[in-house]
């Protein structure tokens, strides 16, 4: 029988690296995203995280807590706005991989699409493109790495970009609803970079509002199938949450 | 000592800008806005028209801000402020949110901008040094069918923001369709910049005094004030 409800929050992180995972993480800004599954990785000290989302946290809470922990080593996103952020960027000890936000959530349905790389004309002529904007610094503020220069190919009169698909190690998000076979459902715009996150990595973890027996929620009605998602622990079991 | 009274304001406001953007939207558009004035412009079209705006993060059909106790956290903007979804609103992933802009199912996009160049080029999400966040703009430049700009004719210290070439990082080479400022209204041409409305009370030396890039002025503009 399949059963992909867990009983504990230690139980669904249990196969999370600890070291040097690249690790996606659905929502838009708070919007939508795994805010108590981050908090409970940076309880269990993972470090060295290759983080990929559209922000790198707002506030104190969710992927803002464990940047200001110093546990982000990298980061793959579109807009990583937290003051924080940009000291640990400027002070060399955070790797940016800027992307347009467009090209993120592409980036990582191809990665779930079995599809490697793609052309978009998102980027053409700027720096992001043109392997020029300053991706590492180092301790004294020098730019050590600048931004891949992308591959640039014609297309009925247009040029495009060649963007590589994302694979992420584990994709921790968030759901509305959930059953014991994975199905998922989202609420508003709860949704966005959340089933793109679980549909592209190898291990998918939610955290969910409630769970329903299943056929429950009607199957035109699952916004992302149980096939994508390995583990599900309702939110309340989850850190301060669970008080 | 004498006190110079200073200059009464001329041109448009903020709000202004927004409405005057507001008039070129035509019933059944589909368009996305920007932060800043681009936010405002949904509140002055007129209700004879039906224009769906989309926000980025997965909604068309985004409505006005919500009362304090409508907030839901579920429901938020491009912005991540709270918004609410007319009837009829979509919601969905963001790939088909950024699949039906680079599909050019986006009749406009409105944003504003940092710097605009004679030949459409446009800066508007980097300042070297400070945080570094492009969003959706350089998808939305490229997907949109047209490109607008709304925005203060020049920046805070008085420097034209519509210069000959870009000094700041851009977003996209050659997408800028229209510029709406507080002083005017500029096409994009393959001839380069042409002035086709100015402000009221506002006239031709006004703009070019404000404006770092030579621009031509449509027939009958400056003759009536509009």
């Amino acid at each position: 029988m399949i059963d992909k409800i867990r009983g504990s929050v230690a139980e669904a992180l249990a196969d999370v690296p600890r070291r040097g995972a690249m690790i996606a993480v659905g929502g838009f800004g708070d919007c939508g995203a795994p805010l108590a599954l981050v908090e409970a990785l940076c309880e269990l000290d993972v470090r060295d995280v290759h983080v990929v989302s559209n922000n790198c946290g707002i506030g104190e809470r969710g992927l803002a807590r464990m940047l200001i922990e110093g546990r982000i080593a990298r980061f793959t996103g579109s807009f990583p706005a937290h003051a924080e952020f940009l000291a640990q960027y400027r002070a060399g000890r955070i790797h940016l991989d800027l992307t347009p936000q467009g090209t993120l959530a592409e980036r990582l349905r191809a990665g779930g699409a079995g599809i490697p790389a793609f052309y978009t004309p998102a980027g053409v002529g700027t720096m992001l493109a043109d392997g020029t904007f300053p991706a590492a610094y180092g301790p004294d503020g020098e730019v050590l790495a600048y931004s891949e220069p992308k591959e640039t190919r014609e297309f009925d009169g247009r040029t495009y970009v060649l963007e590589r698909a994302l694979k992420p190690d584990v994709a921790l998000i968030r759901a509305h609803r959930a059953d014991r076979l994975g199905n998922l459902a989202f609420r508003l715009t709860a949704r966005n970079f959340n089933p793109l996150c679980a549909m592209a990595a190898r291990l998918t973890i939610a955290e969910v509002e409630g769970v329903v027996p299943v056929g429950e929620l009607p199957p035109d009605q699952i916004h992302l199938p149980g096939v994508f998602v390995d583990h599900i622990v309702e939110e309340e079991l989850i850190g301060d949450r669970a008080a | 000592m004498t006190v110079q009274p200073e200059a009464p304001p001329i041109g448009r406001t903020r709000a202004e800008i927004a409405a005057r953007v507001a008039e070129d939207l035509n019933d059944g558009d589909y368009v996305n806005v920007g932060l800043g004035i681009p936010l405002l412009v949904p509140d002055h079209v007129a209700p004879d028209k039906q224009v769906l705006f989309h926000s980025e993060n997965g909604l068309l059909g985004m409505g006005p801000a919500p009362a304090e106790h409508e907030r839901d956290p579920d429901l938020t903007e491009a912005g991540k402020g709270f918004t609410t979804a007319v009837a009829g609103a979509a919601i969905f992933d963001s790939a088909v949110s950024f699949a039906l802009i680079r599909g050019g199912r986006l009749t406009a996009t409105i944003m504003g901008a940092l710097q605009v160049s004679a030949s459409g080029d446009l800066a508007n999400w980097y300042v070297p040094g400070r945080r570094p966040g492009v969003g959706g703009a350089m998808d939305l430049v490229q997907g949109a069918r047209t490109v607008w700009i709304a925005m203060e004719h020049v920046d805070r210290t008085g420097a034209p923001k519509i210069v000959e070439r870009c000094t700041l990082p851009l977003t996209g080479r050659g997408v800028v369709d229209r510029i709406y400022t507080d002083l005017a209204v500029l096409d994009v041409t393959p001839a380069g910049l042409v002035l086709t409305e100015l402000a009221p009370g506002v006239d031709v030396a006004t703009v070019r005094a404000a404006t770092g890039a030579p621009f031509a002025v449509a027939a009958g503009v400056g003759e009536t004030g509009r």
